[in-house]
């Protein structure tokens, strides 16, 4: 199984991703830079989270058009599963891999705390570890996590079943629509999430509610090549 | 060729709701403007560009907006030209 995750300058969650993937996957990922073509054979692409570019013009914007993105879209496209989280996420709608923006949070200010998820579709390797309605504990730090789509796309993206998570009742941290905190494109083969499920993967985290999502993506590809 | 300048406005498209402008809204109203009664933030991007003819300078300003300088699914752009 190979797990590649994509650094832009301004990253600061990249570590963080490979230590949950040393941790829960035993494997070492590649480190894609981000003026890179061309990514490596992979089975698993990561946009960690960060501050891209300095959040210049909209957060995202600016890594979404870097040259490593052809491939990251290529590979999306072709089925390879691909996980956003925070400013990954943010890249990724930027990118149009995902649909809707993800805008200023409401009360305009910085959120770094704890929050709840209920995670909503969990017919999905990332997910499929957890049970449906299920609440986890998920850390979340940014400024930009308020998930905005106009009516149709939300009227689309909740029929079809493509909200994996939402924040739980009253731990909503950024004004978000429907609560979302996450998603799946239509083909339900790219995650986006504001919540950082590799900063509570073990004991010295206080909790490892994050760990069952990177085990899902990744042992589920191990049962895919057997 | 000729040297074209132009303003780039970007803006939430109408019905986005704009905490930023909500909150300047606010703080004007607070300052004594009683009279404000919507604030929208914006941002514009003065650019000077070389281009073969104003309709050129045009395209390429639309292509520019729709590739970066905006983002469509929330906001609204517009372009305008001061002296060329």
């Amino acid at each position: 199984m190979q797990v590649s995750i994509v650094q832009f300058p301004g990253s600061n969650r990249d570590r963080d991703m490979i230590a949950a993937i040393r941790k829960v996957g035993g494997v070492e990922p590649n480190l894609v830079w981000h003026t890179d073509t061309e990514l490596p054979a992979s089975d698993l692409v990561i946009l960690p989270g960060g501050f891209s570019h300095g959040d210049y013009l909209r957060s995202g914007a600016i890594a979404a058009r870097a040259p490593i993105m052809d491939a990251v879209s290529k590979a999306a496209h072709a089925g390879t599963r691909v996980l956003g989280v925070c400013n990954g996420f943010q890249i990724l709608v930027e990118a149009g891999l995902l649909p809707g923006a993800l805008m200023r949070n409401s009360a305009l200010t910085f959120v770094c705390r704890e929050v709840q998820l209920e995670a909503v579709n969990t017919d999905n390797p990332f997910t499929e570890r957890y049970s449906k309605g299920e609440v986890i504990r998920c850390p979340v730090a940014h400024h930009d996590g308020n998930y905005f789509a106009d009516a149709d796309t939300l009227a689309r993206i909740e029929g079809e079943g493509q909200v994996a998570f939402r924040y739980a009742s009253g731990t909503n941290p950024n004004g978000s629509i429907n609560d979302i905190a996450g998603i799946f494109n239509d083909a339900g083969n790219v995650l986006g999430m504001m919540p950082h499920p590799e900063n509570l993967i073990e004991a010295a985290h206080s909790g490892s509610d994050g760990r069952r999502l990177f085990e899902g993506a990744m042992n589920l590809l191990q049962a895919d090549a057997a | 060729m000729t040297v074209f300048n132009a303003k780039v406005t970007v803006r939430l498209k109408n019905g986005v709701l704009d905490p930023q402008g909500k909150a300047i809204e606010g703080a004007l109203g607070s300052l004594g403007f009683a009279g404000v009664e919507q604030v929208r933030q914006g941002k514009t991007f003065d650019i000077r560009l070389e281009a073969d003819s104003k309709q050129s300078a045009e395209d390429q300003l639309g292509a520019m907006c729709e590739k970066l300088l905006a983002n469509t699914v929330v906001e609204d752009y517009s372009v305008e030209f001061s002296t060329s």
